[in-house]
């Protein structure tokens, strides 16, 4: 038994040293060197130099109640988010929460329940500049809701949305900002990343980018 | 109550699976074959080399590395420097040792983080049964995680406590996997090989390389890799929370992640640096990160089928091996997909489905909730089947919110004992186990003694092969049903059936060392904490004790002539009876605990 002590310590103690330390160290010394900015959070900073959020990191734009909100209607809004205490937090110390999903199982009355709270706002976010998506004779949908802009994501950080669910909110944006929908059309376009190598991954659209961009564009 | 909006909506169909779905698929499947013979090569070049010598370069560069480590522990090696080898006794007590060493590391460097440096965040000491919990869980490959990185752990421990152990976990699980093998391919041997030299050599010349070349990659497209603090940056939007503070900034948390990520998936660790793993956008910011990190998770399993069929100088049996793991993976991994793509009936009833928008070539058509936009169905169910596929467990959706049979799926997956591709080494030896219960099987059928690869399989074989079959099982099904019997268990966060599939995940993908989960589950109580804890260290050891026993064992026989009556282990009608072992035994012990969770919740969900 003693016999293997030696070796065991020994390896353990130098393979530590190895992988827990000069490896850690070697990597963080070529990426903040070849890629400086993604190393560190690919964070997004303001003219003045002020950091205004990640660009891999969504943000909360949303709102359930547009009445007491009105300013919200005016932003593409993001996937919704679970994690506490608000939206989109994505580290919280001093309640020990950040990244998370919502966690609800397909049967869980508490899904539907928030699904239904969703459309309703975005429902009321169209109201509020006059768009009708359900006639008031009926409860079928002009067009179905593309399901990404009601369902939680899976980190509560998700950056983005699908083209289909950008579009969706281009005629709301358009109204509340006094734009044509085809200046809102383009500027989605102008954003909207395709699949990786054309055949990897989802099509997508950067919420907070666009919103950025949208506030040059209407300033 | 007659709802008009469900006229909208058909039931769900193949009809949501997209080309793009499944060619994203298939692309995985061919990317992930054509690297299985040049790194099984390599592997095998590595295992077989001598003290220094290693391919591709690798020896010249790290040689005198090697060399260092074997003059300051003691380890002989012969004058054309070969290792001193032993039997499987002396090799199985330097595991556990090293083993035992990795434990008390991780937990000590938890439960003293408040003192050491490396600490930006300032973070307190883990408590003692979670800090129990997260040692085992590391070092014995699982990486089951009760705590959140980002908000439990310093950047010290998750270098040098848990991100060490992604490398000597998995360095473990290849070398008991070579001994295995030297057991199978020599004949009269009384010696299995040298374990300090298979843990050195894995960590050096294969963890070591794949890892730093992964990470930099992931580096180049947005994984954090830094010692800074979290960095605080404004909202574009001011909140509010529900008592009425107003929130202006958010924090965004970093670390040296990339480096950790690509061991995590390379080893088949799977243990997240933030609390939601690989969906973290800073852990897994694109597609092709995603690509990469998924193709990570199987690569090396994959490839050892290659480096078996190569160091017992019979190719084709590693190729019937891996056609045998294949056979179960592939219609799994689609159905998962079609599963998840199908959606969930009662939020289509909500948010409609029509003609024009589900057509639409940029709309996610399936079950959104808990996952990634940037991913999408096929992407997260190719994850979803292959983490659990191999015993990795890190996740870019949440399986919690799977519907139910597409969380049917991984949770099978982890049940069939980790052996369709599995751990890195530790899946081969787990499918080896089941080849041996095989051939036992077969010979009983035709009635021949059963041999494999010229060894006769005996009773003690025999033995040992069925403790590695059955101890996972009984672990999942004992620990499942004690949780269920007291109120300590009941920490699930949904009702019904489902709550019991989360509890049931639990004890699956600890009893078979994955360490995803259905992550509603509050796990990081004392009960789960311990009970878990348990289930992980038992059927991590109590398979590689076993396997060395069989290693040692089957090394001492001679090999016996291969005659007309010998059984050929590498045709199509042994990849099938190979199969139909694993199933059947994965389909009898579990149906039962299955039908009571994914079941019902199914019946339920497209039922009134």
């Amino acid at each position: 038994m003693l016999t293997h002590l030696r070796p065991a310590l020994i390896l353990f103690a130098i393979l530590t040293l190895i992988t827990g330390v000069v490896y850690p160290f070697a990597i963080t010394g070529i990426a903040q060197v070849a890629f400086v900015g993604k190393a560190n959070g690919s964070i997004v900073t303001d003219a003045a130099g002020k950091p205004i959020g990640s660009a891999l990191i969504g943000q909360e734009f949303g709102t359930s109640d547009p009445a007491s909100a009105p300013g919200l209607v005016k932003w593409f809004w993001g996937r919704p988010s679970a994690t506490g205490p608000v939206p989109y937090t994505a580290l919280n110390l001093a309640t020990g929460t950040g990244s998370s999903g919502s966690n609800l199982a397909p049967t869980n009355p508490a899904l539907i329940d928030s699904v239904k709270a969703r459309l309703a706002a975005l429902d009321a976010a169209d109201a509020s500049v006059g768009i009708v998506r359900v006639a008031p004779d009926s409860t079928s949908r002009a067009t179905a809701v593309p399901v990404d802009l009601v369902t939680a994501s899976a980190s509560g950080l998700d950056p983005h949305i699908s083209p289909a669910a950008a579009e969706y909110q281009v005629p709301r944006v358009a109204k509340a900002r006094g734009l044509t929908e085809d200046a809102v059309r383009d500027l989605v376009r102008q954003h909207t990343q395709g699949r990786a190598l054309g055949v990897l991954g989802e099509p997508v659209v950067n919420v907070l980018v666009l919103n950025q961009a949208l506030d040059h564009t209407s300033r | 109550m007659n709802d008009p909006t469900t006229a909208l909506v058909p039931a769900p169909t193949l009809a949501a699976i997209t080309g793009s779905g499944v060619l994203q698929l298939l692309i995985y499947l061919a990317v992930l074959l054509a690297l299985v013979k040049p790194l099984g090569w390599f592997m095998a070049r590595v295992l077989e080399g001598k003290a220094g010598e290693a391919p591709l370069g690798l020896g010249r560069a790290l040689g005198w590395l090697e060399r260092g480590i074997y003059a300051l522990g003691g380890v002989r090696t012969d004058g054309e420097r070969r290792p001193v080898e032993t039997g499987w006794k002396p090799y199985a007590a330097g595991i556990l040792i090293f083993n035992a060493i990795g434990f008390i590391a991780v937990y000590a460097l938890q439960r003293l983080q408040h003192v050491l440096p490396a600490n930006p965040a300032g973070l307190g000491a883990v408590e003692a049964r979670s800090a129990f919990n997260t040692a085992v869980s590391f070092a014995t490959n699982t990486n089951w995680q009760g705590y959140g990185g980002e908000t439990t752990m310093s950047y010290l421990t998750q270098m040098l406590g848990l991100g060490v152990q992604n490398f000597l976990s998995a360095a473990t699980g290849i070398a008991v996997l070579a001994a295995l093998i030297r057991g199978l391919a020599r004949k009269s041997s009384s010696t299995i090989g040298n374990c300090w030299v298979d843990l050195t050599r894995s960590t050096l010349y294969i963890l070591l390389p794949l890892s730093a070349v992964l990470a930099l990659a992931l580096v180049s497209q947005g994984v954090v890799q830094t010692f800074r603090g979290p960095q605080e940056v404004a909202l574009a939007v001011p909140l509010s929370t529900a008592d009425g503070a107003v929130v202006t900034t958010q924090t965004i948390p970093l670390g040296p992640a990339a480096s950790q990520i690509a061991i995590k998936q390379l080893g088949t660790n799977g243990g997240g640096f933030f609390n939601v793993n690989s969906a973290h956008p800073l852990e897994n910011p694109t597609a092709l990160s995603d690509f990469l990190q998924v193709l990570a998770i199987l690569v090396i399993p994959a490839a050892l089928c290659w480096t078996f069929g190569e160091m017992v100088r019979d190719r084709r049996q590693g190729w019937a091996v891996l056609a045998a793991m294949l056979a179960i993976f592939v219609p799994l991994l689609f159905a998962t997909y079609a599963l998840e793509a199908g959606g969930n009936p009662r939020v289509q009833a909500i948010v409609g489905v029509d003609g024009e928008s589900a057509t639409a070539p940029d709309a996610l058509i399936g079950n959104m909730e808990g996952k990634e936009a940037r991913f999408g169905i096929a992407g997260s169910a190719r994850w979803a089947a292959t983490t659990t596929a191999a015993s990795n467990g890190s996740v870019n959706s949440m399986h919690d919110s799977y519907t139910p049979l597409g969380g049917l799926v991984p949770m099978w997956l982890m049940q069939l004992g980790e052996v369709v591709f599995g751990g890195v080494g530790s899946g081969l030896y787990g499918m080896l186990m089941f080849v041996i219960v095989a051939v036992f099987v077969a010979g009983l059928m035709v009635g021949r003694a059963p041999e494999y690869l010229g060894k006769k399989i005996e009773p003690f074989e025999m033995k040992m092969a069925m403790v590695c079959v059955l101890v996972p099982c009984a672990i999942v099904l004992v620990g499942t049903a004690v949780a269920v019997l007291i109120p300590e268990g009941y920490t699930t966060s949904n009702p019904g059936p489902h709550g019991f599939s989360q509890i049931l995940y639990a004890f699956s993908s600890a009893g078979n060392n994955n360490g995803s989960a259905f992550a509603g589950l509050t796990a990081n109580t004392p009960f789960y904490n311990i009970a878990l804890g348990l289930a992980m260290w038992f059927s991590r050891f109590w398979i590689i004790v076993p396997v060395l026993a069989v290693a040692g064992s089957l090394a001492a026989k001679r090999v016996s002539p291969t005659t007309s009556g010998t059984l050929p282990t590498h045709t199509p009608v042994f990849v099938l009876m190979l199969v139909a072992v694993v199933v059947i035994v994965g389909a009898l012990t579990f149906v039962p605990a299955l039908a009571l969770g994914p079941v019902v919740e199914h019946l339920q969900l497209v039922g009134k």
